[in-house]
């Protein structure tokens, strides 16, 4: 079977070559027939590495350990649910996953334009086709999914424990189809400079994939913050880690992308940034992916070292050095059409807004290859931490949360000061009072920079209520809808502008709980035996006893042994009770850990007990502490270690259970965050306006009828 | 790989080829460039439409005063009404080498 999976690779691999050669062959001489075949191949190329992936899925859930990579990244006692994850925690798996929903992107977008774009879309086509067959070179050649082993091993290494969560089932699929959605955009840039087609016409085709994929890389990061959050028992969400930081650049330079090729389409402005931002937005995305998998900067996705580092480097270079040689050979054909009428315009403050992104991606990127730069200059490497980002990147927030204010309250070319006394006077008086309360009535004002930003997330949040608001009354002026419809019905017909509002909405909101958690959270350290208790944020914690469980994970990890404890919390009269607990997971080294002592000694991860809460999370954690256990460990090593498996495990039950009876004294970490869930809501709300604005508008055709029939009026009169 | 992978590799190497090679053999239209240039109206001419719905939208909801209003909406149709003349001439001049 995995040789099957190899064929497979390799026809696609000649198909995604084909596809480039015949799509530029097309395009060079005109023959429509090569450019239909070079768009088949793509399907093709779809077709076999979905093939490829639903056969390595297969082997996952069967447990089949001829593939190598099931026998290294899973096993018979891996929940179900995580064989079917498993397949991307790997590096091979990964590029599969990778390639595979770029041939699917690939498909999509050049099904769509099949009748369009006849010339950008051949050159689309064959940049697509070169990105797809660089992965399947890579899994060809480097790492393939389809190694098969010899002897068959009985039993698997099982899935990186610190995978075992529902979020990671989502992040990888979700970061990927980011990355991978930019690929569009991207490849029908290089087509439009080709072509000299540097009008908006390939971002009008490409607009919708470009906030899909910013939609799934906004996703995937914040799964990835969930996952730091409740599965990695630190407590914090962002770490300024280099893989962290390697999937929030291209989001930032995308975001800049979606604000302004909006400027272009309107405007004509902006060709050469616009180019140039998803040139960077994709080589972004590949350098993200490269980070993940080469293991050239410390991280603690450690899981993702690899030797890909030369191939996906050149690559990276190839790809960079084309693309921008192309940008400059054509600026002669990226002049703007028009020019800024006016600096209170909303194009000069989505200028503004993509200056601050593109700032906070520099920002994050030198900090993150900072390692590496110092390392090349100095001979010395050095990392810079949480502290430097924050330094930067604070002011930067600010900043941009108080364009996402103001920028759509403006009009496009140019806002009269009568109309913007009459945008802004609301808005304005709602931060004074926002600012009044939030001194009153909340610590805010022990954090300057917190407050700064709870008031301007007031100003964005009232501007938006405010355009949705108005936008209401004047649909209501105008039909005979009532309150609620005349609502739906503004936002039914302006789905782009409305939805973008909501984004808007969306971020301020997270951006209010990053300040809020970051600034005001309470955390202590305990040691604590059962009956004693510590302090935390108003919170009274007693440890009250241990716990001890094998084979039965209530987390649903498969994590055969279990340790915990029961807390018991109480604050203002009202009590309730948590329950973490640490998850061993078995080292495969048996020699050195011994028999028993491999079921302790292997890889541990924590089963946070977190209380979200619309105002403040309770986070707690537990680090039992097994040197108690050594004495037993030690003794069971040396009598049981030929003792059947039903003994062995009748003997780590009852080590367990010295843990719960004995109870030594274990380690709480535990926080008290406000605000800190709608980090996630906010993020929630910001998918669901990019979901407004992607979604096909019924009323759009008529309405374009309507701004036809007006435009036809004119002409009559001419 | 084993002789069975391998024949399936062959097998399905020939059906890809099959699929590639049928609007090959088929035979096919010759791209015209002007379908680029009329689809690239066509987008200038649905963003100045989107353009003259959002002016009037900032209107009625008092973002643009009434002056402000008529003088960027007469811009704004000023330019459709070139992008539309500007199709016709395309649209006139494929039908005359269609002729």
């Amino acid at each position: 079977m995995p040789g099957i999976g190899s064929a497979l690779l390799v026809v696609a691999f000649g198909a995604a070559i084909y596809c480039a050669i015949a799509s530029v062959y097309g395009a060079r001489t005109n023959r429509r027939q090569w450019v239909v075949s070079g768009r088949r191949a793509i399907y093709c190329v779809a077709g076999l590495v979905v093939a490829s992936m639903v056969l390595l899925e297969i082997a996952y859930l069967r447990s089949d350990f001829q593939f190598a990579l099931v026998a290294q990244n899973s096993s018979t006692d891996t929940p179900t649910f995580y064989k079917l994850t498993a397949v991307w925690s790997s590096q091979a798996g990964s590029l599969l996953l990778w390639v595979t929903l770029l041939a699917l992107f690939s498909s999509a977008v050049l099904f769509a334009t099949r009748h369009r774009h006849r010339e950008i879309a051949p050159y689309a086509a064959a940049v697509l086709g070169g990105v797809a067959a660089f992965f399947l070179f890579l899994m060809l050649f480097y790492a393939s999914p389809f190694d098969a082993l010899s002897p068959v091993p009985v039993e698997g290494n099982g899935l990186n424990p610190l995978l075992r969560h529902p979020a990671m089932m989502i992040h990888p699929p979700m970061l990927y189809s980011g990355y991978v959605g930019f690929s569009i955009p991207f490849a029908f840039a290089i087509g439009a400079l080709i072509t000299r087609r540097t009008d908006a016409s390939w971002i009008r085709s490409t607009r919708r994939f470009a906030l899909i994929a910013w939609t799934f890389l906004g996703v995937g990061v914040l799964l990835g913050a969930l996952w730091s959050y409740s599965e990695l028992g630190w407590g914090g969400y962002w770490a300024w880690d280099a893989v962290e930081n390697a999937a929030l650049l291209p989001w930032l330079t995308g975001t800049a992308f979606i604000h302004s090729i909006q400027i272009q389409e309107k405007r004509g402005m902006l060709k050469v940034w616009n180019v140039s931002l998803i040139v960077a937005t994709f080589l972004l995305a590949l350098l993200g992916t490269f980070l993940v998998r080469s293991g050239i900067l410390d991280s603690i996705h450690a899981f993702g070292a690899s030797t890909l580092g030369k191939p996906f480097l050149a690559f990276i270079a190839i790809a960079a050095v084309g693309s921008i040689g192309l940008v400059v050979a054509r600026l002669p054909y990226l002049r703007s059409d028009a020019r800024l009428d006016s600096f209170l315009s909303r194009e000069a403050f989505f200028l503004a807004n993509n200056l601050v992104l593109v700032g906070l991606a520099f920002v994050v990127f030198w900090g993150t290859f900072f390692p590496l730069i110092s390392e090349a200059v100095t001979g010395r490497e050095q990392s810079v931490g949480p502290p430097w980002f924050d330094r930067y990147t604070v002011p930067l927030a600010l900043v941009l949360v108080l364009l996402t204010g103001i920028g759509p309250a403006l009009t496009w070319r140019r806002s009269s000061p009568s109309s913007l006394k009459r945008t802004f006077a609301i808005p304005l008086a709602a931060v004074v009072l926002g600012a009044l309360v939030l001194i009153a009535f909340t610590p805010a004002e022990d954090s300057v920079l917190s407050l700064v930003m709870f008031v301007l997330a007031v100003f964005t949040l009232t501007v938006a209520g405010q355009e949705l608001w108005r936008g209401a009354g004047a649909r209501r002026v105008t039909s005979d809808d009532g309150f609620v419809l005349s609502f739906v019905n503004v936002v039914r017909r302006n789905r782009r502008r409305y939805g973008g509002y909501l984004v808007h909405v969306g971020i301020a909101i997270l951006f209010v709980g990053v300040a809020a958690s970051s600034a005001f959270v309470s955390k202590t350290d305990a040691r604590l035996s059962p009956g004693q208790s510590t302090e935390v944020g108003g919170y009274k914690v007693t440890y009250e006893r241990a716990t001890a469980a094998v084979g039965d994970d209530a987390s649903g990890t498969g994590a055969p042994i279990a340790l915990g404890a029961v807390l018991n919390v109480e604050r203002g009269g009202k009590e309730f009770t948590v329950r973490p607990q640490r998850n061993y997971f078995p080292s495969q080294d048996v020699a050195q850990d011994g028999a028993i002592g491999r079921f302790f000694e292997g890889e541990a991860t924590s089963e946070v007990d977190v209380r979200w809460g619309p105002i403040r999370d309770f986070w707690l954690a537990v680090q039992p502490d097994i040197r108690a256990l050594d004495k037993p460990i030690a003794e069971a090593n040396r009598r049981f270690t030929d003792s059947s498996g039903d003994i062995q495990a009748l003997v780590i039950a009852a080590i367990a259970d010295v843990y719960r009876r004995e109870a030594p004294p274990a380690t709480f970490r535990t926080l008290v965050s406000p605000l800190v869930i709608w980090i996630w809501l906010g993020g929630g709300i910001s998918v669901l306006g990019a979901l407004l604005a992607l979604w096909p508008g019924a009323g759009t055709s008529r309405a374009r009828s309507i701004a036809a029939a007006r435009v036809g009026r004119e002409l009559s009169r001419a | 790989m084993t002789p069975e992978a391998a024949f399936a590799a062959v097998l399905v190497a020939l059906l890809v080829a099959a699929i590639l090679a049928r609007p090959i053999l088929r035979g096919g239209e010759v791209d015209v460039r002007e379908d680029e240039e009329l689809a690239s109206l066509e987008t200038a001419k649905e963003s100045k439409y989107r353009e003259i719905r959002d002016a009037e939208l900032d209107h009625r909801i008092g973002k643009l005063t009434e002056e402000d209003w008529r003088r960027t909406d007469r811009e704004l149709r000023a330019q459709a009404v070139e992008i539309l003349e500007r199709m016709d001439k395309l649209g006139g001049d494929r039908a005359a080498e269609g002729r």
